[in-house]
């Protein structure tokens, strides 16, 4: 299905965040996740299913003022 | 300063961005001896790592970590971001930016203090970022907000305070909320100078990291915010018209001798 992945569009067979990040080689340790402007914590990751067309951000630390 | 509770030594809070390097950074930090630092939160590029290194760099220093909001535009932009950040770095401190003008990076005000009562009721602890308006940084306390960060001029622009009189009145009419100065710092005596007014501290970021020597400069800041505060709490001497003697005039020589 297609994925609206940090704001570019991708065809992905994941149909949950922790298989979505995995298959996308998102391998760090930090991150915080919204599905359609709502997070979801990573202790839902696995559970959180994902629906054709959904918005997902990824997000990490960075440098701010 | 007291921030929600918690005592912090240093009154001065600076920002991880703009500088020429990690190490660097890392270095001015040091230097600042500032106890709280600001980060962000961005997209990660699938594959990379510029989140996990920075942040490792951050939890060595053992600073505490202001998220912020930078970029936000809308309420629902805000609330979002400061809900990710919350559970990204694990605190309930938001630096809470809602702008309202792409050129002055003006807060939008009302989007502000709706998105801040919303936070508050969320369980956070809010630390936004305002204009010197003495109207909207009262709504901000009646909504919760503790601390309330007054800019001095636009974030990055280097002005320092260009409205002197609005942040004296609005020391002076919240004399219980933390008070600090956020944005358009640009040299050491304009941090002096809030200090003097009786701020509870200031942030800032560009001036340092843009400085030649970021280091010697995040020094400099800590000086100035250290000498403003003590002047502070001494107790400044009121100006006058005119001018008065210092030296007693009293046995003046040749007092009078003339004619």
């Amino acid at each position: 299905m297609v994925l609206i992945v940090n704001g570019e569009r991708q065809e992905v067979e994941a149909t949950d965040v922790a298989t979505l990040l995995r298959d996308l080689g998102f391998d760090g340790s930090f991150y915080a996740v919204a599905v359609n402007q709502e997070v979801v914590r990573r202790a839902r990751w696995g559970e959180i299913r994902l629906a054709e067309g959904d918005s997902v951000e990824i997000l990490t630390p960075r440098q701010g003022g | 300063m007291d921030l929600y509770g918690q005592s912090v030594s240093s009154r001065l809070l600076i920002g991880t961005a703009l500088y020429p390097s990690p190490a660097v950074m890392e270095g001015a930090l040091k230097a600042s001896g500032s106890g709280i630092v600001t980060v962000s939160l961005r997209r990660e590029a699938a594959g990379g790592r510029a989140g996990d290194s920075f942040w490792r760099i951050i939890q060595s220093l053992g600073a505490k970590v202001l998220p912020n909001t930078a970029g936000c535009r809308t309420v629902k932009e805000a609330v979002t971001t400061a809900e990710l950040a919350r559970e990204l770095f694990g605190t309930p401190w938001i630096k809470l930016e809602v702008i309202g003008d792409d050129e002055t990076l003006q807060p939008d005000v009302v989007a502000l203090v709706e998105a801040a009562a919303t936070l508050i009721r969320h369980g956070f602890e809010v630390f936004p970022y305002t204009t010197e308006d003495v109207t909207v940084a009262t709504r901000l306390v009646e909504a919760g907000c503790r601390v309330v960060m007054p800019w001095a001029s636009p974030i990055g622009s280097g002005q320092g305070i260009v409205n002197r009189n609005a942040l004296r009145t609005l020391r002076a009419r919240l004399p219980d909320v933390t008070l600090i100065v956020d944005a358009g710092l640009g040299a050491p005596s304009h941090a002096a100078e809030a200090m003097e007014l009786g701020y509870d501290g200031v942030l800032l970021n560009t001036a340092i990291a843009k400085a030649n020597d970021p280091v010697g400069m995040a020094r400099a800041f800590a000086l100035a915010v250290e000498a403003g505060r003590a002047g502070y709490e001494a107790g400044l001497m009121p100006p006058r018209d005119f001018a008065s003697p210092s030296t007693p005039v009293v046995g003046t020589p040749f007092w009078h001798a003339a004619g």
